[in-house]
């Protein structure tokens, strides 16, 4: 028999059962769409995470001084002077997989302009500290490589710092502030980045040469607080955080067992921190959800068992006109996987609408992946063989003779 | 079609059924031939052994010991995917119950047996289903459902469904048995029509009055052949039907 004659049997033994297939359907069609629902609501939240941590920078590894708080006050003492500028040289020339580093000069302070004043970080950085970070300049420029030798007094400021110290009638780019009573000339100010995944105010600070802030503000003290380094790509972010950790231990004379007092800390381990534990709700709530599958699957399989039953007669009959048992086995088993395909759509459908109102009454934000209809897909139509083929089995099993006078 | 060609040939057919601590010997040696174009009746009580070899006959059972030769084709070792095909090509069944798929119109009704045979494409099945639908008078009802014809409308898209694949002989197991005398008479007017044209036909009754349609009876005793008779003076089912006292009669 070919294979559209078989759809043909199939579709319209469905057909002329709507509401017992609609019902057989429902719980696949439920089980479906929770799935779907679950993994849009879950990989909306991992989603936002990710972007985020990404707004860190672009391919970032962080190194800090000293291994925070171990081994009790005087090692993390000595640790805090453990990272140097001659490090910072000996990463930037000879790390293959780094692209850029920056050290950074961290301080905090009062600032003033005119009238108003404000706290805020000051950050002394090397020019190449944006692309690192990927921020922008939204008007004004960036402090370049002259004003690092110079240690010149200009800075960039962030759209907070801005909010706080002008009202938007005055442009601040070419207007003067003091920092900790230094007067500096506001040179650029940075594009809108908003809240970072930690939740601190990404705008709310100001970045000045790296010199400058070392030498005016912090005493010209010799040690780095922070090594800030992008890597070329996303995938050499490891090799780069090896190269860092291997010219590092090189320079302080450790062997490969030795606790170095530094820390190297990368975006990707970052990300991870956060999306494992989103990953493992993801699966938590796939897993919940997934169990209504099978039930729904389990549904299918009592209906098509009783159907088998009812229409015992009918696969008599089918056999006395010439259908073979295999006929019987495909047809049955068809209708099952037709029914869980079914259902598998109408859940995608449902599913996707359902993770839609919840995004828009909950604010959460929810990503209907291709992945999760596809995964729903496959789950749904191996439930529909797995769950058809004992029905189908046992129909196609049937003695035609025996069938046909069925009572 | 040659008339003296043999559609049905069994010799020495026995048929046991193996029920664990009895064996029912339904059938003791049967040696029966059907030629090409006849209308035989098969009678016999309950427990002759009619219905068991109406089912070898039709391949759905196969018979203990002896030879089946259907259209000239050894039957005996046959699987049971070639005895289907058989049955699809070769066989009409009509049956007591009807036996229509419930909730599908007489047209997709007729059209079953067609549906598994691959050879046959989707246009060529609807109109050999309108042709047979037109031989037994029901063209115009081909959209009804089982549920809105009468018994004997059903029973007529039966023997439409078994004409469908142009089978070498219809077998009817006691068609008339759900029936009414009227609609009984109808439906042996259909197959005498049938006959008339050529189609081969076995009927199993135990209704003495249906098998004078015949051209010919086997009566079955016991498992055996009890007599063959030629049935003399052939009844025409329309002219009993036109001697029937209608409804109108009855109120008059």
């Amino acid at each position: 028999m070919n294979f559209l004659n078989l759809i043909i049997i199939a579709f319209r033994s469905l057909n002329k059962n709507k509401v017992r297939s609609l019902l057989t359907m429902l719980g696949l069609i439920i089980g479906v769409a929770s799935v779907i629902a679950m993994l849009a609501i879950g990989q909306g939240s991992r989603d936002s995470i990710e972007k985020q941590i990404s707004g860190l920078g672009t391919n970032v590894i962080m190194i800090f001084p000293g291994a925070s708080f171990r081994g009790g006050v005087a090692s993390a003492a000595g640790s805090a002077l453990s990272l140097e500028m001659e490090d910072v040289e000996a990463i930037n020339n000879e790390c293959q997989s780094v692209k850029y580093t920056s050290p950074v000069a961290r301080t905090s302070g009062q600032i003033i302009a005119g009238a108003h004043n404000w706290n805020s970080q000051l950050y002394g950085v090397y020019p190449e500290y944006l692309e690192i970070r990927s921020l922008e300049i939204e008007s004004g420029n960036m402090f370049t490589e002259v004003d690092e030798r110079r240690a010149s007094k200009v800075c960039i400021i962030g759209k907070t710092v801005v909010e706080n110290l002008f009202d938007e009638y005055t442009d601040p780019v070419g207007q003067k502030i003091r920092i900790r009573k230094i007067p500096f000339q506001i040179i650029g100010v940075l594009k809108e980045k908003g809240q970072s995944g930690m939740g601190s105010d990404q705008d709310d600070m100001i970045l000045a040469p790296f010199s400058t802030v070392q030498k005016r503000m912090r005493g010209s003290q010799r040690n780095v607080q922070q090594i800030y380094v992008s890597a070329h790509s996303e995938e050499l972010i490891t090799k780069a955080s090896e190269e860092i950790d291997e010219i590092l231990r090189q320079r302080k004379n450790l062997a490969k067992n030795d606790d170095p007092p530094y820390m190297i800390r990368t975006q990707t381990e970052i990300v991870e921190m956060f999306t494992s534990t989103s990953d493992t709700m993801i699966v938590l709530l796939a897993s919940i959800a997934s169990i209504s599958l099978i039930v729904g699957g389990i549904g299918i399989m009592n209906i098509m068992l009783v159907s088998v039953t009812e229409r015992t007669r009918e696969i008599g009959l089918r056999m006395a006109v010439g259908a073979r048992s295999r006929d019987i086995l495909r047809q049955f088993l068809l209708e099952a996987i037709l029914l869980s395909l079914t259902g598998g759509f109408l859940g995608i459908g449902f599913g996707t609408l359902s993770s839609h109102v919840v995004s828009s009454f909950a604010g959460w934000p929810v990503i209907v992946t291709s992945y999760s209809i596809v995964l729903a897909f496959v789950f749904a139509t191996a439930i529909g063989v797995f769950f058809g083929w004992y029905p189908a089995r046992k129909a196609a099993g049937l003695i035609p003779m025996d069938a046909l006078r069925y009572e | 079609m040659s008339s003296n060609k043999k559609i049905i040939s069994v010799r020495g057919l026995t048929k046991i059924y193996d029920m664990g601590e009895v064996k029912v010997h339904a059938l003791r040696g049967v040696d029966m031939d059907i030629q090409n174009g006849e209308f035989t009746a098969i009678m016999g009580h309950s427990g002759s052994g009619k219905s068991t070899l109406m089912n070898i006959m039709g391949c759905l059972d196969v018979p203990t010991s002896g030879e089946y030769y259907l259209d000239g084709v050894n039957v005996k070792d046959m699987t049971k995917d070639q005895l289907a095909r058989l049955r699809n090509q070769k066989i009409g069944f009509v049956f007591q119950t009807f036996n229509l798929l419930a909730r599908t119109s007489a047209l997709e009704n007729v059209e079953l047996p067609l549906l598994y045979n691959p050879g046959i494409k989707a246009k060529e099945r609807k109109e050999k289903a309108m042709h047979a639908l037109e031989m037994v008078g029901l063209a115009d009802w081909r959209h009804h459902l089982p549920n809105q014809l009468s018994g004997g409308e059903q029973q007529r898209v039966a023997i439409a469904r078994s004409l469908v694949n142009d089978p070498v002989i219809i077998l009817a197991d006691e068609p008339s048995g759900n029936l009414d005398t009227r609609t009984s008479f109808e439906v042996m007017e259909i197959f005498q029509q049938l006959n008339s044209n050529g189609i081969t036909i076995a009927l199993v009754t135990h209704e003495a009055d249906i098998s004078l349609f015949a051209s010919r009876n086997v009566i079955f005793r016991d498992g055996r052949i009890n007599r063959e008779v030629k049935v003399e003076n052939v009844k025409n089912a329309r002219l009993e039907l036109e001697a029937l006292p209608t409804d109108e009669d009855n109120y008059l």
